[in-house]
């Protein structure tokens, strides 16, 4: 247990002051990430896009990060509380290679980390404004978890974040069997992003894949989803709404 | 300029329901393994059980970061224990530690929502319920979370206690086998998860008693 002295002025809730020192709101914020497990490891998407409130500000946001040899870190959220985080990691990770001793961080410990950091800063009313995924695989081992901004965390055989939960979850949910083959573990994630790119109005056509086995971490080149417009039922939308223009 | 509220609250209800029941020389702890989030379901294979020592054994529902740390805290604590005293913690001393762990935080609760279940030191079937904040009382069956509600007059139903107020003190713990116990669980279960949305996907049962601990599955709705 923590026997620090309540330090009053800087926690409470009570006061402008202390505000300027806390998270209130985000700012500039990444929308969904999708992952899933695989037959060779882990496949996760996200697009490229950094919102600041309701303008599209900036288009080449990389959201998915390598974290030592085996894990993968996508975030969506505040874009600034993401590259703090990876700031602490880049520290954990290089402390473990400088134990020297031939063993490393998996995800499950990577994932672990993250909670009880989300989770500390969540305690002190000053968290970090993200959903996390973590996947990696270690020693055969595959592995999946999220986090959210008050300290959840789970681990499944696919999760998402935002929007993704919504809309991604029930597609996977029907959809992901154990041992999917790359090409259908990509084509999957494609349909998610898909509805994601239609229904969610952060989303940009711009996405990479990530792919995180044994062998290391990969990540596409940014790419873009063929979409249609065409629709009928789109193309004269009031036609049978009386009064409506 | 209005000051700014808060917009984001440092807790959730991850749902979910725990029942513990308590007989002769076993103790029945289930919960089932949905974790939600809203009328989100996050995960369908979620444990909601902690075993704490080798013959105490807690499920906890509410939100489950806080239900996450609290275990770790306990944890902690027993593997302190275990250095101080060379063995493992009973039942009634994990109870009352859980107690004042939860009671530490009295001015920013762990929204964990527990009931304890276990050996005694004499091998008797215990039950312990506690809320947020850490009052508790030995019972002989309890269920707490998002199904409690309707869990609880059916147990109360099923293994009518007699009042702790009476005198001579008369036994808590009910006369049923551990089958007869786990039948009930399972139907209690099943029940709950008709009418509580947060209730469903598996059961998690553990059954702790002179041999040591099990575990058994059983399937729910998934709606």
């Amino acid at each position: 247990m923590n026997f620090m002295a309540s330090k009053q002025p800087e926690n409470s809730l009570l006061g402008p002051e202390s505000d300027s020192q806390r998270t209130l709101y985000p700012y500039v914020t990444g929308t969904s990430v999708v992952a899933l497990k695989y037959k060779d490891g882990i496949l996760m998407a996200a697009d490229m896009g950094g919102s600041y409130g309701s303008t599209l500000r900036y288009k080449n946001v990389e959201r998915m990060k390598a974290i030592g040899k085996h894990s993968l870190l996508g975030a969506s959220g505040e874009i600034s509380d993401f590259q703090e985080i990876l700031r602490y990691l880049d520290e954990l990770i290089l402390y473990d290679n400088m134990w020297d001793d031939g063993n490393s961080l998996g995800p499950k410990e990577v994932h672990n980390y993250l909670t009880r950091v989300m989770y500390n800063r969540r305690n002190k009313f000053n968290p970090l404004w993200n959903s996390l995924v973590l996947g990696g695989i270690k020693n055969g081992q595959k592995y999946l978890g999220t986090v959210s901004m008050i300290g959840v965390n789970f681990e499944d055989n696919h999760v998402a974040t935002g929007f993704g939960n919504h809309l991604a979850r029930p597609i996977l949910r029907q959809e992901w069997h154990e041992n999917l083959s790359f090409e259908d573990g990509v084509r999957l994630l494609e349909k998610c992003m898909r509805v994601l790119l239609y229904r969610d109005r952060s989303a940009i056509n711009k996405l990479q894949i990530a792919k995180i086995t044994e062998e290391g971490m990969t990540i596409s080149q940014p790419y873009s989803l063929k979409t249609y417009w065409e629709f009928s039922a789109f193309e004269n939308p009031t036609q049978g709404a009386v009064g409506s223009w | 300029m209005v000051k700014q509220q808060a917009n984001w609250s440092p807790y959730d209800n991850n749902g979910g329901s725990c029942v513990a029941i308590a007989g002769a020389d076993y103790c029945v702890i289930a919960a089932d393994t949905r974790m939600s989030t809203g009328y989100n379901i996050l995960t369908r294979e979620y444990s909601k059980i902690c075993k704490l020592a080798d013959k105490c054994v807690m499920a906890s529902s509410g939100f489950q970061a806080d239900v996450k740390a609290l275990q770790k805290q306990l944890a902690a604590r027993h593997l302190i224990y275990q250095h101080q005293h060379n063995k493992q913690m009973s039942c009634p001393a994990m109870a009352q530690l859980l107690s004042n762990t939860l009671y530490y935080k009295r001015f920013f609760p762990y929204y964990s929502f527990n009931v304890l279940g276990g050996l005694d030191n004499e091998g008797k079937g215990c039950v312990f319920t506690y809320d947020a904040v850490g009052s508790y009382e030995k019972v002989g069956y309890s269920s707490q979370g998002s199904g409690s509600t309707l869990i609880t007059p059916f147990l109360d139903n099923q293994l009518k206690s007699p009042s702790p107020l009476l005198l001579p003190v008369q036994d808590a713990v009910t006369p049923l086998v551990e089958a007869e116990a786990i039948d009930l669980v399972k139907t209690v279960f099943a029940s709950a998860s008709e009418r509580d949305i947060y209730t469903g996907d598996k059961i998690e049962i553990v059954v702790v008693n002179a041999t040591g601990i099990r575990r058994e599955y059983m399937e729910l709705r998934k709606d």
